[in-house]
């Protein structure tokens, strides 16, 4: 009995091998010299740009290197994308939100230290900065900073701590509360915290707050990346405004290579141009119709009747970057923490 | 082990075990083992300390509160609609009664959708209700009402075979003694159902508690008011916190653990009942 | 029904409005609404939509992991279901609640633990690099999510028939000589083929629409791992409410098909 038993459990352990191998069936492909496959992880708001930006990136490439490029996208928030290149996304490129979410990939030794200066402008080729959304007719009256605190206000935002886009909204709230208390930090803090107890839907990614704003109508004012606001316009003519805050923050979006990646794959080359060549004239148009800020100053001037330029905008460098505003802000019991609670 | 075989008179056990325990270690036990290693990382008083967490206790009491009520009007609900379906002919009960296994088939991401659409104040549910000030998407009632859509089989699927076998003859004594209805029901059949309302309100419970697709898209997320315990596992995942996410994800398991002990212990009560074996 | 215990009308017609309305509300009303919406900008939006290339590999890698879901779950099915209805054993009681455990597990949580599992954090993650083998944020991890999350479908439709069943054919059966599988054959399979038929469907149903679990291990890389209801979050998330309502209605139109065969199933069986 004992035996049957033992020989049973081997054919039970073999018969789940065979269904393990048949589902891994899918071994990666080692580089072929005639196709290259790139994924692209990034973040929400920039599909619309990754989709036409891949079509011109795939001609470009057959031209100086004669393969096929097929480039796979994925999106969602920020933080979360990040964790998932963590985690074994084998993502050759990533296009995050934030330069910190791309420093916790570096932190993991999948990107080699010093990617920032890899490329021009801190590694990001495109801008953009933080506004409102708010109902034709701007029904609340909404301003600025200071009339998000009113009582009869909604706010959607999206969480900063799942969202590299609402990190940058909370930012530019205290960029403001920063300028307006001259950086009392108490006041700042209790400016905040009534900003953020408007906020009536706290979703996890930006474009999940912003369906909550524009297509199930909720709450008064949406805060929302440049592009996010211009393409709702662009997607519902007629139903609402943008509106330009005195102060915002310049959001630089971050690009790496993931080198461990790329290197296991065998795909570096097409990798670095495909960063590379998002600073070229032709990408940096794509980026400016999609409504990202080029950083090609050229670039940017031909669009000047789009993009307002006079908006007074504090960096995160102003803040001491990243890691230090991350662990004052939205870490575990960080500032962010201290207002819901 | 020889004894026991005289009495296994049936071939084949070993290897139904032998495939049955291999397969439940690979697809159960050894993925919920390294859950459970994955949190014995942190110390106890860590692991106290997430899941007493303000946040991570509000959205139990949001996901238990709400699963609760949604299982509560699933009981009755389902209660009269196995009545329904088991006790009276009339037109349309064959769709009826095709129709209970909907939230099954139907993916839960599309139902949150399609809910969402039609509760948010502008949908065609939600102007109605918000005309009296009530809201339904993002809010409590939102997520109960996304809940209730998945547990609608559970308590319908669990009475009904029951109720089919209910022996009519006590119901029928007591007819003939002049008892009124609802004593009868009360007194006769209830106590007879009892056990697969308790099964299935167990289970609709249980699933309710876990539930994500659906409640994700009509939720608001909002942290306190209407966060409930998979969102915030899924958000812990998404600040990196995986031990959090961890701790999280196994006071849920134990949870559901014991909801399901609780069940298989009515179930073979239940079981009993139908099949009229001692 | 026969007559000597009847509720007065008033209260059996209350009773079945009251079921109506609520099953209507509840289940009717949201199905409309993603069939009327999905139509809203007519046929040809919908009809693109829907031969998107996104949409078919979606399409393409739903049908795969819930066929292989199927299969995997049926021969479990059948020998958990044989193993514990057959025989009495010590610890019975704990391995029919450990089958049970996929249902009641928040599908978050069991995309968790594979992540887990096989993951970068996991000890296993450096030997499965060398092979090549990718199972996170690859079709594998889809498919075992799914696999999970419809584990007990089938055993659990078997064992309640099982049980009522019982043993003495079977155990007359085997006296006769008549070995394992013959018995199975013959004897048993017999009674569960209209269960082993509606665990199926029930199975397939589950797996084709499963999203909690799926989305932690699928990474959302579009045409490679989005099956049909993340393809349906990702639309909704681009703002193309009318595409994702149209992919959400070849759900619905499967959901539908798979119910409509069971109660085919049933009527037959009843039969």
């Amino acid at each position: 009995m004992k035996r049957r038993i033992r020989r049973v459990m081997t054919i039970g352990i073999a018969l789940m091998g065979i269904m393990m191998m048949t589902a891994c069936g899918n071994i990666v492909d080692a580089e072929n010299s005639s196709k290259v496959e790139l994924i692209n992880v990034s973040y929400d708001p920039t599909r619309e740009f990754f989709e036409s930006y891949n079509k011109i990136f795939t001609k470009h490439w057959k031209k100086i290197s004669g393969q096929d490029a097929t480039i796979i996208q994925s999106h969602g928030g920020s933080g979360k994308q990040a964790l998932e290149v963590v985690n074994g996304l084998e993502a050759d490129v990533v296009t995050l939100a934030l330069e910190y979410d791309i420093d916790a990939i570096e932190n993991e030794g999948m990107i080699d230290e010093g990617w920032i200066d890899e490329y021009d402008n801190d590694s990001s080729p495109y801008t953009s900065t933080i506004v409102f959304l708010v109902r034709k007719g701007n029904p609340k009256g909404i301003k600025d900073w200071d009339d998000l605190t009113e009582k009869n206000v909604g706010i959607i935002t999206p969480n900063p701590k799942t969202s590299g886009g609402a990190r940058w909204n909370y930012m530019a709230a205290w960029a403001y509360a920063d300028e307006k208390y001259s950086g009392d930090e108490d006041k700042m803090k209790d400016f905040i915290s009534k900003i953020y107890g408007n906020v009536l839907v706290l979703d996890s990614g930006a474009r999940g707050a912003t369906t909550s704003f524009v297509v199930n109508g909720q709450g008064d004012v949406l805060i929302a990346w440049e592009n996010e606001a211009y393409l709702s316009m662009q997607d519902y003519p007629g139903e609402f405004e943008i509106v330009t805050p005195s102060v915002s923050i310049l959001a630089q979006p971050s690009v790496a290579v993931v080198d461990s990646v790329a290197r296991y794959k065998g795909t570096e080359k097409a990798a670095a141009e495909y960063i590379n060549y998002l600073y070229s004239d032709e990408a940096q148009r794509i980026a400016a119709d999609n409504y990202f800020r080029p950083s090609n100053e050229d670039v940017l001037k031909e669009y000047s009747d789009i993009f307002d330029l006079n908006v007074k905008m504090a960096t995160i460098n102003d803040f001491g970057g990243w890691k230090e505003v991350q662990k004052k802000h939205f870490s575990e019991g960080g500032i962010f923490d201290s207002i819901y609670s | 082990m020889r004894k026991k075989k005289n009495k296994r008179v049936i071939p084949g056990f070993g290897i139904s075990l032998g495939v049955t325990l291999t397969m439940l270690g690979f697809m159960v036990i050894i993925p919920m083992a390294a859950l459970i290693i994955y949190t014995s990382k942190m110390s106890f008083s860590e692991f106290v300390n997430v899941i007493t967490g303000k946040r991570v206790l509000s959205a139990f009491y949001v996901s238990i509160i709400t699963a609760f009520t949604a299982s509560l009007i699933n009981a009755v609900m389902g209660l009269i609609i196995a009545w329904v379906l088991v006790r009276y002919n009339f037109p349309g009960k064959r769709i009826m009664d095709g129709m209970i296994e909907l939230p099954f088939a139907l993916p839960t991401a599309v139902a949150g959708m399609a809910l969402t659409y039609l509760t948010t104040d502008n949908g065609v549910i939600g102007s109605f209700f918000s005309k009296f000030g009530i809201h339904i998407a993002y809010t409590r009632i939102g997520i109960t009402v996304a809940l209730i859509f998945v547990g609608i089989p559970f308590v319908v699927r669990s009475v009904q075979p029951v109720l089919e076998k209910l022996d009519g003859s006590y119901e029928e004594a007591a007819d003939v003694l002049g008892a009124k209805r609802m004593t009868i029901f009360f007194k006769i059949i209830f106590p007879e159902l009892k056990p697969a309302l308790f099964t299935g309100f167990g289970l609709a419970f249980g699933r309710c508690l876990g539930e994500y697709g659906s409640v994700v898209f009509i939720a608001g997320n909002k942290p306190y008011y209407t966060e409930i315990a998979p969102l915030v596992i899924m958000s812990r995942l998404q600040e990196f916190d995986y031990t959090a996410a961890t701790s999280i994800a196994l006071v849920m398991l134990v949870i559901s653990f014991v909801i399901l002990f609780i069940n298989s212990m009515i179930q073979a009560r239940n079981t009993r009942i139908v099949t009229g074996r001692q | 029904m026969d007559g000597k215990r009847k509720e007065s009308s008033l209260v059996k017609w209350l009773l079945i409005d009251i079921s109506a309305l609520f099953l209507g509300v509840m289940l009717l009303l949201p199905l409309g609404i993603v069939i009327w919406q999905s139509f809203k900008q007519g046929i040809a939006v919908y009809m693109k939509a829907v031969t998107d290339k996104y949409t078919v590999s979606a399409v393409l890698l739903t049908i795969e992991a819930t066929v292989t879901a199927v299969i995997v779950n049926t021969v479990f099915g059948l020998f958990a279901a044989w193993c514990i209805t057959k025989f009495k054993f010590k610890g019975k009681k704990l391995i029919s609640t450990l089958i049970d455990i996929p249902v009641t597990v928040s599908p978050v949580i069991a995309g968790l633990m594979f992540m887990l599992l096989y993951g970068k954090q996991s000890a296993l993650y450096p030997y499965l690099q060398k092979m090549h083998i990718s199972v996170v944020f690859a079709v594998p991890g889809i498919i075992i999510a799914t696999v999970f999350v419809t584990f007990p479908f089938i055993s659990r439709e078997l064992i309640p028939v099982l049980e009522t069943h019982g043993t003495d054919e079977e155990e007359a059966a085997a006296l006769m000589g008549a070995g394992g599988f013959t018995i199975f054959r013959k004897v048993t399979f017999p009674h569960i083929k209209w269960a082993l038929l509606y665990g199926i469907v029930l199975c397939t149903a589950r797996a084709m629409g499963e999203f909690g679990a799926v989305s932690i291990l699928s990474g959302h890389l579009r045409g490679k791992t989005n099956t049909l209801p993340l393809h349906i979050e990702i639309l909704f998330n681009e703002f193309q409410y009318v595409p994702a309502f149209a992919v959400s209605s070849i759900l619905v139109a499967m959901a539908v098909m798979i119910l409509v065969l069971r109660s085919v199933i049933e009527a037959v069986a009843r039969r």
